[in-house]
């Protein structure tokens, strides 16, 4: 079907009037362009936000205690209470579905006073006090040494791993911090590790003035006892953490003698919401993209198809001479289908690159003048250049098909009587 | 070769219905150099089209070289047509973009011959036609008798059994007229069934045989003394 004589038939038929040529093709050109750019910035956008999320394992939820709101059992409302380290159990226990159960224990805060000084440097940091599952719920890299680990929390050892702002501000530029100790509120943490946010974008100043203790340490050092500031609490795969707070809430609320109504005791955070929500936004701004970019394109289609038939029209004598030559109606409609055919999905392909361009600069500039809040690497995948590809085959041979059809309608001798 | 019994056609426009051809006997033998001649609206190009397979007659049999000609789909028209006829139409009829040679190779390949043979084959009808310079040259580069020959050069391409000529002369002045006759003489003396339709009496001189056409029906058939267009020159 593709013969080289096939080519050159359709490639003198393209290119005897160019410059038409060029502008039916530019209307494809432009519609999937167009096209890609609206899934590209959709993309962008998506990673932007979502980047917001950082590493996080999705599927979680944070909680911590505020004061009661109703009464409950002779007790006042306005109560302030603690989680403690038996409700971690607790949740372990009555609930399977759920992964991870991360009790906290917090220090300072980095905006805060100066709490951590190691020889004649002090800073201002965030100190947790955390479990070793810690680390993937929240996925960090560690540059150098480890994470805390389970012996940590066994043996209650005075460990410590620090984020990256808390090294620059307590050591020297050549200093390997491994080894050494710094003074937490008098305290003093054997530093066994180093760590780096992973591309998360909001909290990241926050994320690397972090310092993390083991659970225990932190307990015993602060004297905090038993008490858990804070829960990650993550999901198993596919058991969604919405579902499962329902009942988390009814545990601890039994627990701490809490009424049932109580909402507001218990203050959370449940990121698999907040999550969805913001994937449903661009699941539709996605749908958006595809919708507008696909109403554009088709007004490129139909720009072509509109100037086959005009071609059709004019080269109705041709017709007439081919088919007297000996030219099959099929002969000709193919022609004209492949003709249709090759001028979309070129100009499709050169509308592609285009926006292929387009979206290079876009991460270009981005990447040389910093981060924009929301929107991060626009890009398209694999999948979506097949799609706009299969679209354009689609439509390529939608538009020939009407030219191509009226291109054999009319009797031959009809149509070489036309002048 | 030809042979037509009883061939009758009409056109419907609206509700009136014109009988162009009212009854058609008419048999042309191999090697014959036949003209049909009439005024307009005698039918003899209605004649001629229904002949080539670009229109269909409502009754009446018509049989190509042993091929009876009825009820043919679009693609095997376009296959006998392709195989048997070769046609030359008073406004030449090249496809502009293309250049004379391969205008001339057209025919071959809508036979599927390939090209190193096509181009080798058009490149030999063109120089049968005395055009062996021009092949590179695009339509409108020569003049209408050169266009004519060019499109005479690719009637013979597919060596066809029978060449139909549409007023092969109407755009062309005397003396090119002559040459473009004496072309189709030697051409016809070479065996190939040749038919003119025209309505120039000088024309229709240089065939072997007149076929005079009146409001649908033949008024005349007669074998004539052919003049040779070399002495006219």
């Amino acid at each position: 079907m593709f013969s080289k004589d096939r080519w050159d038939e359709i490639l003198e038929a393209l290119s005897a009037n160019k410059f038409r040529t060029l502008l039916t093709a530019f209307g494809v050109f432009w519609g999937i362009t167009i096209l890609v750019l609206l899934l590209a910035l959709t993309n962008g956008l998506r990673n932007g936000v979502t980047a917001d999320f950082g590493n996080f394992a999705t599927n979680s939820m944070f909680m911590w205690t505020q004061q009661t709101s109703i009464s409950y059992k002779g007790l006042p409302k306005g109560r302030f209470f603690n989680y403690k380290l038996g409700d971690v159990e607790a949740l372990k226990a009555e609930i399977p579905e759920l992964k991870y159960v991360s009790p906290r224990l917090q220090l300072g805060g980095y905006s805060g006073d100066n709490n951590v000084t190691r020889g004649m440097k002090t800073g201002a940091f965030q100190v947790n006090g955390d479990y070793p599952e810690f680390i993937k719920q929240q996925p960090m890299d560690i540059t150098s040494g480890r994470f805390i680990s389970y012996s940590d929390i066994h043996a209650k050892r005075k460990t410590c791993v620090i984020g990256v702002d808390v090294v620059k501000g307590l050591y020297d530029k050549e200093e390997d911090p491994l080894g050494t100790y710094i003074k937490i509120s008098g305290v003093n943490f054997m530093v066994v590790g180093t760590f780096k946010a992973s591309n998360s974008q909001g909290d990241q100043e926050e994320d690397a003035n972090t310092i993390f203790v083991p659970f225990t340490s932190f307990g015993q050092a602060f004297n905090s006892g038993d008490n858990v500031g804070w829960m990650a609490i993550t999901g198993h795969d596919g058991k969604s953490i919405t579902d499962l707070k329902p009942k988390i809430f009814e545990i601890i609320k039994a627990r701490h003698k809490i009424h049932p109504d109580d909402n507001r005791a218990i203050g959370n955070f449940d990121l698999s919401e907040a999550f969805g929500r913001v994937n449903g936004l661009f699941s539709i701004l996605g749908f958006v993209g595809y919708f507008v970019g696909a109403l554009v394109l088709m007004s490129g289609i139909i720009g072509i198809s509109n100037i086959m038939l005009i071609v059709v029209k004019e080269r109705t004598k041709e017709i007439g001479v081919r088919r007297a030559l000996g030219a099959t109606p099929w002969t000709i409609k193919s022609q004209i289908l492949q003709e249709s055919l090759i001028l979309t999905i070129s100009s499709g392909m050169v509308g592609i690159s285009f926006a292929a361009g387009v979206i290079w600069l876009m991460n270009y500039i981005l990447d040389h003048s910093g981060p924009v809040d929301n929107f991060a690497n626009p890009s398209v995948g694999m999948s979506v250049v097949f799609t706009a590809l299969f679209i354009l085959v689609v439509s390529g041979l939608l538009a020939g098909l009407i030219p191509a059809n009226s291109a054999t309608k009319m009797k031959p001798v009809d149509a070489l009587r036309i002048d | 070769m030809i042979e037509i019994k009883d061939l009758h056609k009409s056109y419907h426009m609206g509700s009136n219905t014109l009988h162009v051809l009212k009854g058609i006997n008419f048999n042309v033998k191999e090697g014959e150099l036949v003209s049909i001649m009439g005024s307009s609206g005698s039918g003899k190009s209605t004649l001629l089209n229904i002949l080539g397979m670009l229109d269909e007659a409502d009754t009446g049999d018509y049989t190509l070289d042993g091929f009876a000609i009825k009820n043919l789909n679009e693609k095997i028209a376009a296959n006998y047509r392709n195989k048997f006829l070769g046609f030359i139409f008073q406004s030449f009829n090249l496809i502009n973009y293309k250049s004379a040679l391969d205008n001339v190779a057209m025919p071959l390949y809508y036979q599927g011959m390939k090209r190193k043979e096509r181009v080798e084959k058009a490149a030999h009808y063109l120089e049968k036609v005395g055009l062996a310079d021009w092949s590179h040259h695009l339509p409108n580069e020569m003049s209408g008798g050169q266009k004519q020959r060019v499109a005479i050069a690719r009637a013979l391409a597919s060596e066809p059994k029978v060449l139909l000529a549409d007023e092969p002369t109407g755009a062309l002045d005397t003396k090119t007229s002559y040459e473009v006759m004496d072309l189709i003489q030697g051409i016809n003396e070479e065996g190939k069934t040749i038919l003119i339709v025209t309505h120039e009496p000088d024309i229709a001189q240089m065939t072997k045989r007149i076929v005079n056409l009146k409001d649908g029906l033949i008024i005349n058939d007669t074998k004539v003394e052919q003049v040779r267009a070399i002495s006219n020159v």
